[in-house]
This record gives C-alpha cells, sequence and structure tokens, in this order.
C-alpha cells in the first residue's frame, strides 16, 4: 500500500506542478479568486472521516465487529458528504459562474485536479461499502484488522492529498 | 568537406561550441583509452588456460582506496567538464544585444521559415540573408525564435548550435558568420510529415550586398503595364487567403510571402531550384514534391497554370 | 499409501490435454511462468520492432528513396521506439525479475500472485492495443492508423488541431494501460525483497541482481506515474477541451517536455539497472570470484536513482531555458556519471585476478562493459550543454542511446539469456551457436552504431525519412544499414538456438555454471514450489559456503 500511495502521489504530484505552473496564466474566464470559496464543510467532514475510520480498524482489533461497521458506515456518510459538497460547487462553478474544464487554464487545471481527486475519494468509498456491508453480513472477523487498517492507509493518504489540494487551490492559489 | 559539419566553424557561437567540444572529446578519448586497454589486459591476462587445475583464484572482496580513488578522479574531471561547460553556457546565452546589431524575427511554420526584420521592414522567406562579421569588429545578427503551430528547431551547423522554436515561447539565439558564402541547415525538431524537408539556406552577403538586397525587398511587387492574366488567376483563385504580394490585393499569412518569390534560389523551403518549370509543378500538386505541405493542390487548368507560372516569374 | 503413489512410472500419469496446458499458462499465477510469459511477449516484439528499424534502415540507404512514404516513415520511428522501450525492453527486465527474484531470495512465489498475473496481462494488452492501430485508417500497407508522433510525442503535435484521427490516442492509451501493469510488477517486486526473505538473508546479504531490481522497482514507482499523469492530461486536452498544452489559450508546450522527461529520464534507468543486475551475477562466476566492491556497487546504485531524479532537462538544452538552468542540468547530468563510472571500474576488479571462462553469458558482458563505457562517454559529450546544443537531436544521440540499449542493456541481457536458460529449462544452449550469435552481432552492432555518430556530427538531424546528398551522409548511412543485416541474422542464430536447446539440448543439472546464489540450489527447471525446504544463508554466497565448508564467506564478510 505504501508503493501504491508512492506511486499515486507523484501522480497527483504532476497534477499540483501543472496547477501551480498555470495560475494566473489564464488568457481570459474566471479566476480562482472570482469563483472559488473556501469549502469548510467538506474538508472538515473528510479530515473527521479519517478518524472514523481509524475508529472503525481499532474497534475491530479489539474484537468489535458491529462497531467497525458502524464506524465504517459513519465514515461513508461523511466520504459521501463530501462528495455531494463538490457536485454542488461544481454545479454552481458551471451553471452560474461559467467556468468549464475548457474555459481557460484555470478551469482545465482545476477540474482536473479536484476531478482526480473526487475519483479516488470516489474508488475509497466503494471500499468502504465493501467492507462495511462485509462486516453487517457477518463474514468479517478480528483476523481482518490488519487488512481493514491497509485499507484505512489509502483513506488517510487521501486526506492528505485533499489537505493539498485545498492549501494549492482554494488558499495559495485565490 | 560536408557543408553541415560542425568541426567547421565560421562564426563566435560555433567556434566557442568547437572549443568545448574539443576539450571533451578529449577527455573522453583519453578515459576511453585507458580504461578499454585494461579491460583489454584483463580479457587476456586473466583468461582461464587450457591447463587450468579447476581451484578458485583468490577471493577478494573489495578494497577501500581502490573505491576511494576511482572516486576522486571522476569527480575531479566532472569539476573541470562542468566549469569548461559553465563558461561557454554564459558566454553564448547572455551575449547582449547592441544597438545597430540586425534583428531577425525567424517564425517556424509546418514546413517553411517566415523571416522578418522589423527595423528594416523587410519580410522574406526560406532563405535568409545576413551581413558578414568582421572578427575585428563584430556585427552579429540576432534571430528571435517563434513558431506559428508547433515546434522547429533552427540549425546552421557551422555557425552555431540549435535552438528550438516553440508555440508560444520567444527564444533567441545569434550568429556573427566571418566569411560570405551558403550556409546550410535544417529543421532539427520533429514537427510533422514533413519535417525532413524544412531545409535551412543562411546567405552570408557582404555589407554591401546586403544592404542591396534589402532595398530590393523592401520594394512592393514590380507594377505591371497591364493586368495579367496570371495575376487574375493568382488574385481570383484562393492563393491570396495564404500568400501576401506588397502592394496588390493579396495579403495572406499563412504561406510563404511571395513579393520577391525570384529573388530565391530555391522553392519549398530549399527543397527543388526556383525554375519556372518547377514552380509550374509545385502549383500544379504540391503532394508531388513534397507529400505532406500544408498548401493544397489549386486544381487549376494547365493554361491557368502557364498564366500563374508566367505572371509568378515576374516577381522578382 | 504415499509410497504406492510415488512408485506410480512416469509413463503410467496420463499426458495433459493441449487445451488444459495452454489453459495452465493463461492462468497462471506462478513468478515462472509468467516471467516466461514476459520474456517470451518481448521476443516476439522484439522481431516486430526490429522490422520497423529495417524499414526504416533500408529508406535511408540513399538519399532521396522512395521505399516508404514519409507518413509511413514517421510511423515506423514512432512504434519502433515504443515498442522497444515499452513491449521488448520493459517485459524483458520484468521477466527476468519475476523469474529470478523470489529464488534468489529463497522465497516461494511473489508477494502478490495474482497482481503479478494482472500486471502481466495489462502489458500484454498495451502491446495489442499498440499494434491494432496498425490495422486502422489508410490498411495494413500505410501503416494503418499507427502513432507517427514520435515516442516522446511533443506536445502540440499531438492536439487534435495536428494530430487529428485516433493514431495519438492509441499511443497515449497503450501506454496508460501498460504503465498501470508496470507499476503493479513493481510494488510486487518491492514487498517481495522487504517482506519474503529467506531466515538469515540480511539486505547485506541480498544477490546484487535482487538489490538492483529492488531500486529499478522504486523508479518504476515514481517515474511512470508523471508519464501516466501527463498522459491523462493529454486525453483532457484531445477529449475535453482542456488547455493543458494548448498554445493558443496560454498553455505551455513545454511543459509536456518536462513532465515527459521527468518519467522519460528515470526510465532509461529503470532499464539499465537490471542489465546492471545480470552482468553483476554473471560476471563474477565467470571470473570465479566474489563481486568486488558490493556495499561501494550498492551504494553507487542508490546515488544513481536518486541523482537520476534530477537530470531531466538535459533532453531539454535546446528548448531556451536560461543558462541558470542548463548549466544546473550539465552539473547533476555530469555528476550521475561518477556513480556509473565506479560500477565499470568494480566489474573490472572482479576480472582482475579471477580465471575468465568465456562462455557465452561472459562473451556478452564484456562486450557489454566496453560498450556501456563508450555509450556513457558520449553520454558526457551530449552533457555538455553547448555541445549538445550542436550534438542534440542529431544522428549524434541515436547513436548515442542505442550503443546504451542495443550494446549495454541487450548485450546484458542476452548474457542473462544464456546464463539462466539452463536453469528455466532444464537444458544447456548450444555453444556454438550462441558464440556465432555473439560475434554476428557485434559485427553487426558495431558497423551500425559507430558509424551512425559520424552523421550526427556532420549535421543530419534524426526523425527524417530522407536527406539531401551532398552533406557527406550518404556513404555512412549506406554503412550503418549493412550492419541491419548482420543483426538480423545474429538473431535468427538466437532464436533457432533457443528453439533447438529447449527441445533437444544436453540436460543441465542444478548448478551447471558451478555458481553461489540461491536459485542454483533447486532442480532444473524448479519445481513449483521453488524449495522443499526454506533455505537459511549466512552470507552473500550461499552455495559458496556449501561447497567451501572449510572457507565459508561469512569468516571474511
Amino acid at each position: 500500500m505504501f508503493c501504491l500511495i508512492a506511486a499515486e502521489s507523484a501522480i497527483f504530484t504532476i497534477f499540483v506542478v501543472a496547477y501551480l505552473f498555470y495560475v494566473g496564466k489564464s488568457v481570459a474566464g474566471p479566476t480562482p479568486a472570482d469563483v472559488l470559496r473556501l469549502p469548510v464543510l467538506p474538508t472538515i467532514c473528510l479530515l473527521s472521516s479519517s478518524l472514523t475510520v481509524h475508529a472503525g480498524v481499532r474497534s475491530l482489533r479489539n474484537g468489535n465487529v458491529p462497531g467497525f461497521a458502524r464506524w465504517w458506515l459513519v465514515t461513508l456518510a461523511l466520504g459521501a458528504t463530501f462528495l455531494a459538497a463538490t457536485m454542488i460547487e461544481w454545479r454552481r462553478l458551471i451553471y452560474v459562474d461559467g467556468l468549464t474544464i475548457r474555459t481557460n487554464l484555470f478551469g482545465t487545471t482545476y477540474y482536473s485536479l479536484v476531478g482526480l481527486h473526487a475519483f479516488h475519494v470516489t474508488a475509497g468509498l466503494m471500499g468502504l461499502t465493501l467492507g462495511s456491508t462485509l462486516a453487517v453480513l457477518g463474514y468479517v472477523t478480528p483476523f481482518h484488522a490488519s487488512r481493514s487498517d491497509v485499507f484505512s492507509l489509502y483513506w488517510h493518504f487521501v486526506d492528505v492529498v485533499w489537505i493539498v489540494v485545498f492549501l494549492v487551490v482554494y488558499v495559495a492559489g485565490r | 568537406m560536408s557543408p553541415t559539419t560542425i568541426f567547421s566553424p565560421a562564426s563566435t557561437p560555433a567556434v566557442a561550441i568547437g572549443g568545448l567540444a574539443r576539450l571533451v572529446i578529449g577527455v573522453t578519448a583519453l578515459i576511453f583509452v585507458c580504461v578499454s586497454a585494461l579491460i583489454a589486459y584483463a580479457v587476456f591476462r586473466f583468461r582461464k588456460r587450457r591447463d587450468d587445475d579447476g581451484s578458485e583464484p583468490p577471493q577478494v572482496y573489495g578494497s577501500n582506496q581502490l573505491e576511494l580513488a576511482w572516486t576522486v578522479i571522476p569527480v575531479l574531471i566532472v569539476v573541470v567538464l562542468f566549469l569548461a561547460s559553465a563558461r561557454v553556457i554564459t558566454f553564448v546565452q547572455n551575449a547582449d544585444r547592441q544597438a545597430d546589431s540586425i534583428h531577425v524575427v525567424a517564425v517556424g511554420h509546418q514546413f517553411w521559415w517566415e523571416y522578418r526584420y522589423p527595423a528594416l521592414g523587410v519580410v522574406a522567406a526560406n532563405e535568409l540573408h545576413v551581413p558578414v562579421s568582421d572578427p575585428a569588429r563584430p556585427a552579429p545578427t540576432f534571430i528571435t525564435l517563434l513558431s506559428a503551430d508547433t515546434d522547429h528547431s533552427f540549425w546552421i551547423p557551422r555557425l552555431g548550435g540549435k535552438t528550438d522554436l516553440i508555440p508560444n515561447r520567444v527564444n533567441s539565439t545569434w550568429i556573427d558568420p566571418y566569411e560570405t558564402g551558403l550556409y546550410l541547415g535544417q529543421c532539427a525538431q520533429f514537427c510533422g510529415t514533413q519535417h525532413a524537408k524544412m531545409l535551412l539556406r543562411v546567405y552570408v552577403d557582404s555589407r554591401d550586398d546586403f544592404d542591396r538586397w534589402v532595398r530590393q525587398q523592401r520594394e512592393p511587387a514590380r507594377a505591371q503595364s497591364q493586368a495579367t492574366e496570371g495575376q487574375r488567376v493568382f488574385q481570383t483563385t484562393a492563393c491570396i487567403n495564404c500568400h501576401a504580394v506588397a502592394g496588390t490585393v493579396a495579403a495572406g499569412q499563412f504561406g510563404p510571402d511571395l513579393t520577391h518569390l525570384m529573388s530565391r534560389d530555391t522553392i519549398g523551403s530549399g527543397i527543388v531550384p526556383n525554375t519556372a518549370e518547377n514552380l509550374r509543378a509545385w502549383i500544379r500538386n504540391p503532394e508531388s514534391l513534397k507529400p505532406g505541405s500544408r498548401m493544397p493542390s489549386m486544381q487549376l487548368t494547365d493554361s491557368e497554370l502557364d498564366a500563374v507560372t508566367a505572371y509568378l516569374v515576374t516577381l522578382r | 499409501m504415499s509410497t504406492d503413489s510415488l512408485a506410480l512410472a512416469h509413463s503410467e500419469i496420463p499426458p495433459i490435454p493441449l487445451v488444459d496446458r495452454l489453459h495452465g499458462w493463461i492462468t497462471t499465477v506462478d513468478h515462472k511462468r509468467l516471467g516466461l510469459l514476459y520474456i517470451a511477449y518481448a521476443l516476439v516484439f522484439l522481431c516486430l520492432g526490429g522490422i520497423e528499424a529495417a524499414a526504416m534502415r533500408i529508406q535511408l540507404m540513399a538519399p532521396h528513396l522512395d521505399f516508404v512514404s514519409p507518413q509511413v516513415f514517421n510511423r515506423l520511428f514512432t512504434m519502433h521506439g515504443t515498442t522497444m522501450i515499452f513491449f521488448v525492453v520493459m517485459p524483458l527486465v520484468f521477466g527476468f525479475a519475476n523469474y529470478l527474484v523470489p529464488l534468489m531470495i529463497g522465497a516461494r512465489d511473489m508477494a502478490f500472485p495474482r497482481l503479478n498475473a494482472f500486471s502481466f496481462w495489462m502489458t500484454a494488452f498495451g502491446g495489442f492495443l499498440l499494434y491494432f492501430s496498425v490495422l486502422g485508417a489508410n490498411g495494413l500497407y500505410g501503416a494503418g492508423n499507427a502513432p507517427d508522433v514520435g515516442w516522446f510525442a511533443y506536445a502540440p503535435l499531438t492536439s487534435q488541431t495536428f494530430s487529428p484521427g485516433h493514431s495519438t490516442d492509441f499511443w497515449t492509451l497503450s501506454l496508460l494501460v501498460s504503465g498501470f501493469g508496470s507499476i503493479g510488477t513493481a510494488v510486487n517486486i518491492i514487498t517481495t525483497i522487504v517482506c519474503l526473505r529467506c531466515p538469515g538473508m540480511t539486505v547485506q546479504r541480498m544477490p546484487l541482481f535482487v538489490w538492483l531490481n529492488l531500486i529499478m522497482a522504486g523508479l518504476v514507482i515514481l517515474a511512470v506515474s508523471p508519464l501516466s499523469a501527463a498522459q491523462l492530461m493529454l486525453l483532457v486536452d484531445r477529449y475535453l477541451g482542456g488547455h493543458f498544452f494548448d498554445t493558443q489559450a496560454g498553455g505551455s508546450a513545454v511543459i509536456w517536455m518536462h513532465f515527459f522527461w521527468i518519467f522519460g529520464h528515470p526510465e532509461v534507468y529503470v532499464l539499465v539497472l537490471p542489465a546492471f543486475a545480470a552482468a553483476s551475477e554473471i560476471i563474477p562466476v565467470f571470473s570465479r570470484k566474489p563481486i568486488f566492491g558490493y556495499a561501494v556497487m550498492v551504494g553507487a546504485t542508490v546515488c544513481i536513482a536518486f541523482v537520476a531524479m534530477s537530470v531531466w532537462a538535459h533532453h531539454m538544452f535546446t528548448v531556451g531555458m536560461s543558462s541558470s538552468a542548463n548549466t544546473f542540468f550539465v552539473l547533476s547530468t555530469m555528476v550521475i556519471a561518477v556513480p556509473t563510472g565506479i560500477k565499470i571500474f568494480n566489474w573490472l576488479a572482479t576480472m582482475w585476478g579471477g580465471k575468465l571462462d568465456f562462455k557465452a553469458p561472459m562473451l556478452f558482458c564484456v562486450a557489454f562493459l566496453f560498450q556501456f563505457l563508450v555509450a556513457g562517454l558520449t553520454g558526457i559529450m551530449l552533457g555538455a550543454a553547448p555541445f549538445n546544443w550542436q550534438l542534440g537531436n542529431s544522428y549524434f544521440v541515436v547513436a548515442h542511446f542505442h550503443y546504451v540499449i542495443v550494446g549495454g542493456i541487450l548485450f546484458a541481457l542476452f548474457g542473462a539469456f544464456y546464463h539462466w536458460f539452463p536453469k528455466m529449462t532444464g537444458r544447456m544452449y548450444n555453444e556454438r551457436l550462441a558464440q556465432l550469435h555473439f560475434w554476428l552481432f557485434v559485427i553487426g552492432f558495431h558497423l551500425t552504431f559507430d558509424f551512425m555518430h559520424i552523421p550526427g556530427l556532420l549535421g543530419m538531424p534524426r526523425r527524417i525519412y530522407t536527406y539531401e546528398p551532398g552533406r557527406g551522409w550518404d556513404l555512412l548511412n549506406l554503412i550503418v544499414t549493412v550492419g541491419v543485416a548482420f543483426q538480423a541474422a545474429a538473431v535468427l542464430v538466437f532464436v533457432v538456438n533457443l528453439a533447438i536447446s529447449r527441445w533437444f539440448g544436453q540436460r543441465a543439472g542444478n548448478d551447471p555454471w558451478d555458481a553461489w546464489t540461491l536459485e542454483w540450489l533447486t532442480s532444473s527447471p524448479p519445481p513449483g514450489y521453488n524449495f522443499a525446504d526454506e533455505p537459511t544463508v549466512q552470507s552473500r554466497r550461499p552455495l559458496w559456503d556449501l561447497k567451501h565448508p572449510d572457507d565459508p564467506d561469512w569468516k571474511y564478510e
């Protein structure tokens, strides 16, 4: 999992570099300062989901399978809230502010970077769904604690990437 | 001697590079001779003999002194080569442009070269003219490099190293040729189907010849006593969408400026001599001379072709 | 009862039907079989890439030839480069790593056998996708819809404006897919080496082959990802209207170059480190001495890996970067020459004072040593930026990198083929055919690639489908083409040797070379589970210790 995280970090780094390189270089169209608003609620949701996913793993290690299922369902809900908030933001950007991936350099780099992250969140949600469903159906035992720990590493990685994206796009880039 | 060898420099940047090249080749040749001699010696001296008794030779695991020696010496060599390179980089890249030096803007197209002399009011294509430069009192020509479409590279080996032409980017290079004559080169960055035939021709003229050429290029097209049939075909077909002829209604920017077409030795960016026959073949179907060229065949009839060619031949 | 079943004569076991045997190969997760699949796959694409090269060389034999059209030529050089790097050398490298790494560390298989199989099939699919492009558009004679933008696919030539149609998409998608396969294999290699070493095998006792493949895998993870990212960006540009590389909208063509070469330079180290790995096992065995300076070799390789991530813009010296940027990249490029040179000296010192036995593996490795030296030296020439302003993008560069990849990597890999052929098949190859292969290839290689440097020095740029007479390039190009015939003959001899020996070669025992690493402990070919009992090691050369109990390595390490 660490190797996979290293590879994915390299991919995200390139997208972040492209974003930073093109900051301020858009020839026309909306700029970050014009249209971006700090996504406070989604960020709180996603970061706290790291705590809940860890709580789930710890539950499982202690033998509490229903607790594990519950914590992971909460994580799932928090992650889904994050995605929903992203979708709402994008809807506003596209229909109200007129910013699409083809509008200008900012549009291209913004949607690509945030979109790539959202894709990884979605993949993580699929994993969380799988884990909690299997737990509810009774297939999970404390034996699986280390596997769920490995998965939670992926989820923590997704969170860290969000911190970077947040700082680069919503704080520094504006 | 090859007209495009890098070992016959005729301009200051090429000379500077040539000096560095000599140093680098000398050092690497020395390393090559020493190390390959050692390899050859080892191969010969330590080969298994026919009468070998099958015993194992002394098992040596390493030697710190040797490792140190063959780390320190390469590091020293690297330092020397690095410093020599850094010196030439600064010398060539940071040369200042004086107010009175000739300035050319070269724009790369698929698959031809556009040359503009902003201070002199000249627009040319495919054949670059620059004045010769006396080493005692240098008169360099500075070339700004732009691209209208994709990446290209300007390379005349005898006059200097290559520099790329990249869209949405301004690059520059400079040359100060010591001798008059024709210098050859070609595009050196893959730019599409006819990259191979985007040839470069640089004419280094004496100061007088250069001034004369500039004066001639500045003039609009020779006015005809009456509008010829060829001129009519030229101006009513799509030719004027791409080509310009100063002093007429033709003002297209996509293709080479044709005002002084007959002042050039070649057409198609250096690929065939500029004769009436080649001109006619080109206009009839550019694909026949340069498959993949951006100029479409104009589907003219034979008589229209004759007329247009006769008109173009008057554009001196 | 178990003895009864063991007493069954071989002839009483019914032969397995062909369909089931093929099914076994397709569904295998055994690292040895996957290794062989990778290698066989690479050999097929070696022939395809070689045919592309031969076609190009025939076109360039003399000026203004018309053997292929410019459009076809541009597809040929794009396909040749892409094939050879991604579908020949990388599969060979992964194949040998897959086969040998678990054996050398005393493990039963790789850490993730199913990921291993998945990675192979991703890579294989990538290759098929790339060649499927040949069946599109103008059809087979016109090289179909194969990509024609060069293997590094510079923007904006790859935008929809300059590359309408799907040829660029075949390039992008096939490499994206095989890139995921590469990352999967790299993850597997690292996990296997970190977690599955047998008792006693500390990292200081791993064979150098294992060390170098570990470092290679780390580079794959850090380097292939930027390429995948850049390709995703290209797809966004081409299909979603993005502007990453759209110069009309303020985008940058140079940033594609940066992203590509951040992948491209470490990639060549990914290709070369396994060649070093093979040489580091073969040279000691055929010199009858341990590798000289094991710790320094490891340290030098780690240095190379780090510095390799910082030299990429030496592929961009002509792009017009500032003088400070150019100067930095000259420094980092020259610095990487130091650990590389150290390795050459260590191989030489391994041979020094030994008893050199010039069987085929050793022949190829000595040639590798000599040719890699030359390649490194022309690399130093190219690393001096002002000299690069003349030599860059010319046939000098083409000669340099073929010297590295063919003269260095391919020679070392041929050595690896011959060295481990007995282990993989249980039979010895034919030594005389192997020597014929060697000498034919050496002659062909030097005819082609020695003389190829000179047109570059005389001003011939690369990627041109024809050239003007009267520039002094004509005779040289002809000689370069003649060398191809020798190389083709050599590869034919090689393939014939492999085939004949596989079925009719003399049976080889566990350890035909009297070598010292763990793969020679088990039978040839190894059983599915590799080792009946998990081995325990006390030094870097466990079989030396077994063969010389009175003079074991662990007393001296």
